[in-house]
């Protein structure tokens, strides 16, 4: 079967890249500016979706392996254990710190351990609303 | 320094709002999807853009501050509207929605014998052919109708 729906494709591949860059840009600027995980992993999600609309379900499965189930099971898992992170160390549950780091490139960085709970709050968003979105259009 | 900023952005913001009107006017007034289609796509492309470029310009020079979220903005509307327009016209198309006035179809011949050759009619086996004679043949009707 060859393609018909060049157009879509071609754009798609464009905007993809866009949209990941996006949610890339409001995961990490959640912490100052608006976004976020939840925002971040959404509009991952959006751009996941947008590829399983134009290339189709089998296709996309081929070329990105990941078990969505198993994606939001590990964000769980990851949130959960920055938790307990804090328990170990004689805090309260979920217990965040911070402080500045130098690093090579960007220089003096403020790094929180809220960024870690963030991940995982992204990987169960994304996990959840691709497999919504999959375990519906798969139901025929 | 902040008036030359604010009157940039009045300026473009106002054409942009200007040409969304008339894309609404056109969408109300218009008789058919295509047309429709045409006027809802361009020039509220066209409105929005002009917006977002008052506002990029409005920030720019009255705080100094240059927005990269409003040039991926207004990439990404310019990249994305008209497929859109596109998508929906094709698929209003196939699902055999009428052309109004003294259009001739030639895409029409093209479709039934193409569907013709498929044994099982299914409007998914095409070679890449069709997806570009699609636009080509689109868009002088589109012309035609306004």
């Amino acid at each position: 079967m060859k393609p018909n729906n060049v157009i879509l494709q071609t754009v798609t591949q464009v905007a993809v890249f866009i949209i990941f860059t996006f949610s890339i840009y409001l995961f990490m600027n959640g912490h100052h500016n608006p976004g976020g995980g939840f925002i971040g992993g959404l509009s991952t999600a959006a751009a996941i979706v947008l590829l399983y609309l134009s290339f189709g379900i089998e296709k996309v499965r081929e070329n990105i392996r990941i078990d969505y189930k198993k994606l939001a099971a590990v964000g769980v898992f990851i949130a959960v254990g920055t938790g307990l992170a804090g328990v170990i160390f004689g805090q309260p549950f979920l217990t965040q710190i911070f402080g500045h780091v130098q690093l090579p490139i960007f220089g003096d960085t403020e790094l929180a351990s809220a960024l870690v709970f963030d991940t995982g709050v992204a990987l169960a968003v994304i996990g959840t609303a691709v497999n919504i979105i999959l375990s519906i259009c798969e139901d025929r | 320094m902040s008036g030359s900023g604010e009157a940039v952005g009045a300026i473009l913001i106002l054409v942009g709002a200007i040409f969304s009107l008339i894309s609404a006017i056109g969408g109300i007034r218009l008789p058919d999807v295509y047309t429709r289609s045409h006027a809802a796509s361009k020039s509220s492309t066209l409105g929005v853009l002009c917006a977002l470029v008052g506002t990029l310009l409005f920030f720019l020079i009255s705080d100094g501050y240059f927005s990269i979220r409003l040039i991926l903005g207004i990439f990404f509307v310019f990249l994305t509207a008209p497929v859109a327009a596109h998508v929906l016209c094709r698929s209003a198309y196939r699902n055999d929605v009428p052309l109004v006035g003294t259009a001739e179809d030639e895409l029409k011949d093209y479709y039934m014998e193409n569907e013709n050759t498929d044994e099982d009619k299914e409007e998914v086996t095409e070679n890449e052919a069709p997806a570009i004679k699609l636009i080509d043949n689109e868009t002088p009707l589109q012309v035609s109708e306004t």
